[in-house]
């Protein structure tokens, strides 16, 4: 088995994976979140998933009565596990197309990418456009995906000095990341673009546009 | 019902228990840093133990009460002051309708909960009244509180009176500790550097200390491989190791994911005794077995029902 089940604390299990920030390890990691949460064990509160490990957070009303109740749900854990790796589940993502307006206003940096990476403005805006791009996990602040898929060749350092609010809707690169700011704040990522599409809204059911696991298209719009 | 903020204090927000569910989508939990006192001052005035309270930090606002209200406020020994007259925490308070309540700084600890009968009424958020500070929803607007903002609350009736009038009985909210005081602490996920460094000298409250997370200074921790890990769910408690060596305890307003080193974490029972440090303080860590954390923790809960069933029996008798 590549996977080890680990504590997070005295309320959470930490299921981990063998694997580093690649596409195949994230992707068992949403299939097995989602095969998980599909059982609604009620001992399980809450399924967070990350690049390549899921923190459970355990139920403490379904557990109460158990004198250890972290190794009754290591068990548990243990015998669900087994029991998925015997019926392996496919997973169809979602795809999700994001609008975005590059360069000019909405993408100060867009100039620094493309030199960045020895291309013209056009090209950098054509190859981030071209990715297939998948959601590993949401977090930093409510909503903010952490994509996989960035072509290697658009990835920039971080600014030396981060911006003091960065706009809501901001599509950006950080060293070889990209992702989106939900919200304006300050960032150091290197903004090429921005939708008008709202990533967060905590009044809508889900608040995020995105959901881990989700595929991702970017769509040029309005000209570079 | 509602209550005027005249002052609003250097940083008082609404809080309940917390708001979970939504970590997936990095929404973090939130809620009192303190959830003993939180409980406390709501049983104290009858609501549920989730009803929201205000979380006052440091020193208290100048609130105006607009119909005859029922408050308590535990946690930090904190000044409290109506028409002239000092009040005491730890007990239900009568307030007649137009009272000021003046609260002043913390003469021990850092965070005190006013809970009112009633409850806080803000409109619950993904499920919670809590104010996320970084998300900016939940609460009044996602923000502390300011002066000219009226704070709505739950109908209850209460009987006017004419002056405060204050419970002849009290309870002890002071949290149990360990004989040492050490804030006990799990092993981490990432447990590769010289975890005892922790355990071996004091460190000391830092004042760039928030909500977020409780940071120390003290004899520079070092570790062989002390770079950023690839980004890992952390929860209240976590305790994280920057490049700095200078851990970081994560507290209610937690991201949910990083990339520090996670070196440890405080057990659930211990994370009340956090809230009530302030910048400077000397704390001690201790290590912890996984099963001392559950008898702490029963112990705790324990503790927590006996008195409630007191401020039960209490009550009925009356102030």
């Amino acid at each position: 088995m590549d996977w080890r089940i680990g504590r997070l604390g005295d309320a959470a299990l930490l299921l981990e994976f063998d694997g580093g920030i690649d596409a195949a390890t994230n992707a068992r990691v949403h299939i097995v979140a989602n095969a998980v949460a599909a059982r609604r064990a009620a001992w399980i509160d809450e399924l967070v998933p990350a690049y390549a490990s899921i923190a459970i957070h355990l139920d403490d009303a379904a557990l109460d009565g158990h004198a250890d109740p972290l190794g009754d749900a290591e068990r548990r854990l243990h015998a669900l596990l087994q029991e998925l790796a015997a019926s392996p589940a496919e997973r169809a993502p979602r795809c999700v197309e994001i609008p975005v307006h590059y360069g000019g206003e909405h993408g100060p940096d867009l100039q620094r990418v493309a030199d960045n990476a020895g291309l013209t403005v056009e090209e950098a805006v054509a190859r981030h456009a071209a990715g297939d791009y998948t959601v590993a996990m949401l977090g930093f602040a409510p909503g903010f995906p952490y994509l996989l898929g960035l072509d290697p060749r658009l990835s920039t350092p971080r600014l030396e000095t981060p911006r003091t609010r960065v706009p809501a809707g901001s599509v950006a690169i950080g060293g070889a990341q990209t992702g989106l700011y939900p919200h304006a704040g300050p960032g150091g990522w290197n903004l090429i673009g921005r939708t008008d599409l709202v990533l967060f809204d905590a009044r809508r059911d889900p608040p995020t546009l995105l959901m881990p696991g989700d595929r991702v298209r970017f769509v040029a719009v309005g000209g570079a | 019902m509602s209550i005027e903020v005249l002052s609003p204090g250097p940083l008082t927000t609404v809080q309940d228990r917390g708001r979970t569910g939504w970590r997936h989508l990095g929404v973090g939990v939130a809620g009192a840093l303190d959830d003993d006192a939180h409980v406390l001052a709501n049983l104290l005035v009858g609501n549920p133990p989730d009803a929201a309270t205000l979380e006052i930090t440091l020193a208290g606002p100048r609130l105006r009460f607009t119909q005859a209200a029922l408050v308590a406020v535990c946690g930090a020994d904190i000044e409290l002051r109506c028409d002239g007259a000092a009040l005491s925490t730890a007990r239900p308070i009568a307030l007649p309708a137009g009272a000021v309540l003046g609260i002043g700084g913390c003469r021990r600890g850092t965070r005190a909960y006013l809970a009112v009968a009633g409850g806080v009424d803000v409109a619950p958020v993904l499920g919670s009244r809590s104010t996320d500070l970084r998300g900016g929803f939940g609460g009044l607007d996602g923000r502390p509180l300011r002066a000219g903002d009226v704070i709505p609350v739950g109908l209850s009736d209460r009987p006017e009176v004419d002056a405060p009038q204050v419970a002849l009985w009290w309870i002890d909210d002071a949290h149990d500790a360990p004989v040492d005081g050490c804030i006990r602490v799990l092993s981490g996920a990432d447990a590769t550097p010289p975890v005892d460094a922790l355990f071996q000298s004091p460190w000391r409250v830092a004042t760039q200390s928030d909500r977020q997370g409780l940071r120390l200074e003290g004899a520079r921790i070092v570790v062989s491989d002390a770079g950023e890990r690839i980004s890992a769910p952390v929860t209240p408690g976590t305790v994280q190791l920057p490049p700095d060596g200078q851990p970081i305890v994560l507290l209610a307003d937690a991201q949910t994911h990083g990339g520090y080193p996670r070196i440890g974490h405080v057990i659930r029972a211990d994370l009340p005794r956090l809230a009530q440090l302030r910048p400077g303080d000397a704390v001690r860590f201790a290590p912890c077995a996984p099963v001392e954390a559950h008898t702490a923790l029963r112990a705790r809960r324990q503790a927590l029902a006996r008195l409630a069933l007191m401020i039960e029996t209490q009550t009925r008798i009356g102030l």
